[in-house]
């Protein structure tokens, strides 16, 4: 099994991508700090009993008064900055594969109707797209977002909050992946094994899921994964705006967005870690992302 | 060419039909205007007055008609968090925004176009390596934090350049308001058109690059190097002007984005401008601000598009062919 993986053309072209190894073990890294933190992490900073104002805004490492307890320092409440990078980093990346995830069910659904059945389904489910594609995706989730909270009593705000930010910035994904989806099936619906599966009398519905859609799922894949950066950002978008997570779940934007209020009375530390991790994470996503697209792109090979 | 603009124009209704329908939608169903604008004390029969006068026991397409008549007119309500006319609102903050934005095109225009041209040209030469990198970086950095860090850099640590606001506005006339004229309101401007441009530059650089390769390889070129052109007359005359149709789509395309996101850099900078405005809408609930605005951005949009095309209608003879 491992070596039907290590020989597999797509790892072999991964062997020999540096910067795809490079971005590969930093997300790895990242992720496994982010999933094992509450293990992992020096100090839990949720846990507001253990926080005293006493050790606020100590310095990092490399910086007179540091200690090691807190190598990047500590926040305003005595918050280890580590700590809550890496509960953050938790709080980010979950939202952001929920909400990619979301986008992808949604557009290859609509992007497989669309294309399959034609007509004016076709037509009415790609103008929408169109005209959202010109948008940028952060107004619309900012959009989004914003008339869900409109709506919601206001008790129920935080508690569902992280729902209608993944909802919000699902649907400003969709489009990416319905149009590629289309694209394909449009291909892929005048080939004979679609034409054989319709005489025999297979439904409408099961020709599209297990006929069609496996031969037409390939570049999601590319898109998702580009798709998760964008989505990372855009909820770090959001949370820096204000309009994001409740300050009770810190994403990276959260912290980002604490932090700016000390920029300028000298605790850059507390802003600038959690976005170097941030823009480190995206980093790492994109390359591989772009890996991804030219190692399965048969035109560049 | 009357049939095009009109084609065009028949198209575009449609969409903002759509979304002064989504705007209405917002308007008359996302929260509760009358709860929000009576009184504590009220009576039942005051109650039934401002329903009546906001027009809310009309059927749904009466009052949809009334919203868009009203929009057409410039009456977009009031702000639930401001109590202030809306339109009032949005007027007094267009000009900060359309500054910021023209200010970040041109600067990516500028920029961007020239780092496309050589990195186009030298393929691989250390400085083409490095302009690629820079635009990698470009775009994976969230605006937020590139306006974050040029504040930590140029602001906190130099002191060279203000954080936050427009500095010193002169009014002209009675709608606009610049910051271009004073010393204060260009170094202002300086940070924020950065933050706002650097996203757009490298679109642009990436765009001219790839135009450029895809250029000079036509038989055209060729034939120009074979007369004995210089290169300075083959890279400028023939190659760069044939780049430029797309690109100048893509910038004019473009525009309306940039103007939809400057509220990420608003925000950072406190620029008074309408992306601020939307943004601390959002946060409060103010539907009447939230709706005016998308209506506005869609109106925006659909006007840059006509022009494009148009534009390109001008610019591309093939296109005018093709119609005939």
């Amino acid at each position: 099994m491992i070596a039907r993986v290590w020989d597999s053309d797509l790892f072999y072209s991964f062997r020999h991508a540096p910067s795809a190894v490079i971005a590969a073990l930093i997300a790895l890294v990242l992720a496994a700090g982010a999933l094992f933190a509450p293990w992992l992490a020096p100090h839990n900073p949720m846990d507001v009993a253990s926080l005293s104002l006493l050790d606020s805004f100590k310095p990092p490492i490399g910086m007179p008064d540091a200690d090691w307890s807190n190598i990047l320092g500590t926040d305003n409440q005595g918050r280890d900055v580590l700590s809550a990078i890496m509960y953050g980093m938790r709080i980010s990346l979950v939202v952001g594969l929920l909400s990619v995830l979301f986008a992808i069910v949604v557009g290859v659904a609509l992007g497989l109707i669309a294309g399959y059945a034609g007509g004016i389904a076709d037509s009415m489910l790609m103008r929408v797209a169109d005209i959202q594609l010109t948008f940028p995706s952060i107004l619309t989730a900012l959009l989004i977002d914003g008339v869900i909270t409109a709506a919601l009593p206001h008790d129920m705000r935080d508690s569902l909050q992280i729902y209608v930010i993944i909802f919000a910035i699902g649907i400003s994904l969709w489009p990416n992946f319905a149009r590629t989806i289309r694209g394909s099936t449009l291909v892929e619906r005048n080939k004979d094994y679609v034409m054989a599966a319709r005489v025999i009398g297979v439904p409408r519905w099961r020709i599209m899921l297990s006929h069609v859609l496996p031969n037409v799922i390939g570049p999601v894949l590319v898109i998702g994964t580009l798709g998760l950066g964008l989505a990372v950002i855009a909820e770090a978008t959001l949370s820096f705006l204000g309009v994001g997570l409740p300050p009770t779940q810190p994403s990276l934007g959260t912290l980002i967005r604490f932090g700016d209020d000390y920029l300028f009375s000298g605790q850059w530390w507390v802003t600038v870690f959690p976005g170097l991790a941030l823009i480190l994470l995206v980093l790492a996503i994109n390359l591989l992302g772009d890996w991804l697209r030219d190692a399965l792109n048969p035109k560049l090979r | 060419m009357v049939g095009y603009i009109g084609s065009r124009l028949l198209q575009a209704i449609p969409v903002l039909l759509v979304v002064g329908f989504i705007a209405f939608a917002l308007f008359a169903y996302v929260g509760d205007p009358v709860s929000i604008l009576l009184p504590q004390d009220h009576t039942e029969a005051q109650r039934l007055q401002l329903v009546k006068d906001l027009g809310l026991d009309q059927p749904f397409f009466v009052q949809y008609a009334h919203f868009l008549w009203l929009s057409l007119h410039g009456n977009f309500g009031i702000s639930y968090r401001l109590a202030q006319p809306v339109a009032g609102l949005i007027a007094e903050r267009l000009p900060a925004t359309l500054e910021l934005a023209v200010t970040a095109s041109v600067l990516a225009f500028a920029i961007g176009v020239p780092m496309g041209v050589y990195t186009g040209i030298h393929r691989n030469t250390l400085l083409s390596r490095l302009f690629m990198t820079i635009s990698l970086t470009g775009v994976s950095l969230p605006t937020f934090l590139l306006g974050i860090l040029l504040i930590l850099i140029f602001s906190v640590w130099l002191g060279w350049l203000p954080s936050f606001g427009r500095g010193t506005v002169v009014q002209l006339g009675h709608w606009w308001s610049t910051g271009f004229v004073t010393a204060s309101g260009l170094k202002s401007l300086i940070l924020p058109a950065i933050t706002l441009g650097l996203f757009q530059m490298t679109l642009i650089m990436r765009l001219v690059r790839a135009e450029m390769l895809e250029v000079l390889r036509t038989d055209y070129i060729k034939f120009a190097r074979a007369r004995g052109l210089t290169n300075r007359a083959i890279h400028f005359g023939h190659a760069l002007k044939n780049t430029l149709v797309p690109v100048i789509t893509i910038i004019g395309l473009q525009f309306g984005g940039i103007v939809a996101f400057s509220l990420v850099t608003e925000t950072v900078f406190q620029w008074p401008g309408m992306g601020l405005l939307l943004v601390q809408s959002v946060t409060s609930a103010d539907i009447p601000v939230m709706s005016a605005y998308l209506m506005l951005i869609a109106l925006v949009f659909v006007v840059i598009n006509l022009v494009v095309d148009l534009l390109y209608y001008a610019i591309d003879p093939r296109l005018r062919v093709r119609r005939r």
